[in-house]
């Protein structure tokens, strides 16, 4: 591997200036599953290589009871969201997608906010932050910004975050009450193993649990960057969701997906999965939000 | 550039001097002579390098050595006490034929240890979850599933014989390491 020299700053402005020193030479890391294989195949080889890990209270995570709202700091590895009973009960659609990336060694040193900046079609992190309307911190040279996730991504391997910006955390607004949420990784296996197709969807419905009144249906793989499938989901909005219901959404998100054959599968085959998955996760979102409303 | 660091390596303080971009790999094999944990890949996919930092099963080839300052690291070579007695997950791998040429066998048993330290009666899917990270070549993982469940059921019934317990070496550096970990992890 080629040599470098490695910085610990301790806090998120001293990484910063850190980078202002060192510019193009300098790399930003958190879990290094990514950056240290890079390096590793020489796509990348920083003379500075600026870690994120000592940083405290970036892997912080919580929900605030007051307002709802959950921080995930971006250090946060995906092993920590996966062991969180907060997320398993809260939110299952992080749990289903982080449990299933890279192998365990890799998710006890991967991060959440690495997974968001590596920026791939299949980025499995990325779907159910983008269906629970997170939105990501932005700190860098000029301040910082707030930016959805799903406006985080500009072509694969890129995102919007310009020279010297760090993505702090994510925030997840309030859920509302009858919400049910659910992610798949399909694929031929799920370790160590890219998705042939993700799909998360998101449904919240009104008391009298059928009523759709917010729908996501987010897809990885299915484009250069994850998307929503913003026509699917105005179809159950306002409508009773039922099976047949939720099989049209899944044609109309097979639609306008923008699937390609690669090496991994076929266009045609990704479309029919999409078209079966988004049911089968729907009515997945249909029984989390019954079973709820049976403990209340 | 070059650094002091110290850790704890399977029990024993160690400070030695590190580059800034060597891997815990290359530090364990190449700088202490430490030869059990294997390179496969060395891009984190196949799990041959497997060790536990602080409790947690990591791909030691994708690990800064940088990062083990003040850590514990636990490696193949931490298992079998100094008489020569195997660890029970080792016995295991032997007695069940969970080891055709061994060259996965470290990643395999290190990535066994984090879990059934943490939860010795996992089940089936909890035990190929933990090790589908981990590749093995020669056989179809039956044995060596077979070998954890049946280590997890020893180390559930050493760990119920509280005063038996006590005895295993390999027990008490782990509660003492517990001790350790939770002022390190925050």
């Amino acid at each position: 591997m080629k040599p470098f020299t490695y910085l610990t700053p301790a806090t998120v402005e001293e990484a910063v200036a850190l980078f202002g020193q060192h510019r193009e030479t300098a790399r930003y890391m958190a879990g290094g599953t990514d950056v240290i294989v890079k390096i590793k195949d020489g796509w990348m080889g920083p003379d500075y290589l600026i870690s994120l890990k000592q940083i405290p209270g970036l892997n912080d995570l919580h929900k605030n009871e007051n307002t709802g709202e959950l921080t995930i700091g971006a250090l946060v590895t995906h092993a920590m969201l996966e062991q969180s009973l907060l997320i398993r009960n809260e939110y299952p659609i992080i749990y289903d997608a982080v449990s299933n990336i890279g192998s365990l060694q890799v998710r006890n040193m991967g991060t959440i906010g690495g997974n968001l900046i590596n920026a791939v079609p299949s980025a499995d992190g990325a779907i159910p932050l983008i269906a629970l309307d997170g939105s990501a911190l932005l700190v860098g040279p000029k301040g910082e910004r707030s930016v959805m996730v799903k406006d985080l991504f500009v072509k694969p391997y890129e995102t919007v975050l310009t020279p010297g910006e760090i993505l702090t955390k994510i925030t997840i607004p309030a859920q509302a009450p009858r919400t049910g949420s659910a992610y798949i990784k399909f694929g031929r296996r799920a370790a160590m193993e890219l998705p042939l197709i993700g799909i998360g969807v998101l449904l919240v419905v009104d008391e009298d649990l059928s009523t759709c009144t917010r729908a996501r249906i987010c897809l990885g793989v299915a484009g250069p960057t994850p998307l929503r499938a913003v026509k699917a989901e105005q179809m159950l909005e306002g409508q009773p969701v039922t099976s047949d219901l939720l099989t049209e959404a899944g044609k109309t998100a097979a639609e306008e997906s923008q699937v390609r054959d690669s090496v991994r599968g076929q266009a045609w085959h990704r479309k029919e999965m999409i078209q079966v998955q988004v049911r089968r996760m729907g009515l997945r979102c249909l029984d989390i939000i019954n079973q709820k409303a049976r403990q209340a | 550039m070059t650094k002091p660091i110290s850790f704890i390596l399977n029990g024993d303080e160690i400070s030695c001097d590190i580059q800034d971009h060597w891997t815990l790999l290359h530090l364990l094999r190449e700088e202490l002579g430490l030869i059990g944990t294997k390179e496969g890949c060395g891009n984190g996919e196949c799990g041959a390098c497997t060790v536990i930092v602080d409790q947690l099963a990591v791909n030691s080839c994708l690990y800064l050595a940088a990062d083990v300052q003040g850590k514990l690291v636990q490696t193949i070579e931490g298992l079998a006490v100094h008489t020569g007695s195997l660890h029970p997950i080792q016995q295991s791998f032997v007695e069940n034929g969970g080891i055709q040429c061994g060259f996965c066998t470290p990643g395999m048993i290190m990535s066994a240890k984090a879990l059934l330290d943490k939860d010795a009666e996992a089940d089936r899917e909890a035990i190929k979850h933990a090790l589908a990270g981990n590749i093995c070549r020669c056989t179809g993982y039956v044995q060596i599933l077979d070998s954890v469940a049946a280590a997890g059921r020893q180390m559930a019934e050493n760990q119920g014989e509280g005063a038996a317990a006590a005895k295993d070496p390999g027990t008490i550096t782990q509660q003492s390491m517990n001790k350790k970990a939770g002022e390190v992890i925050t």
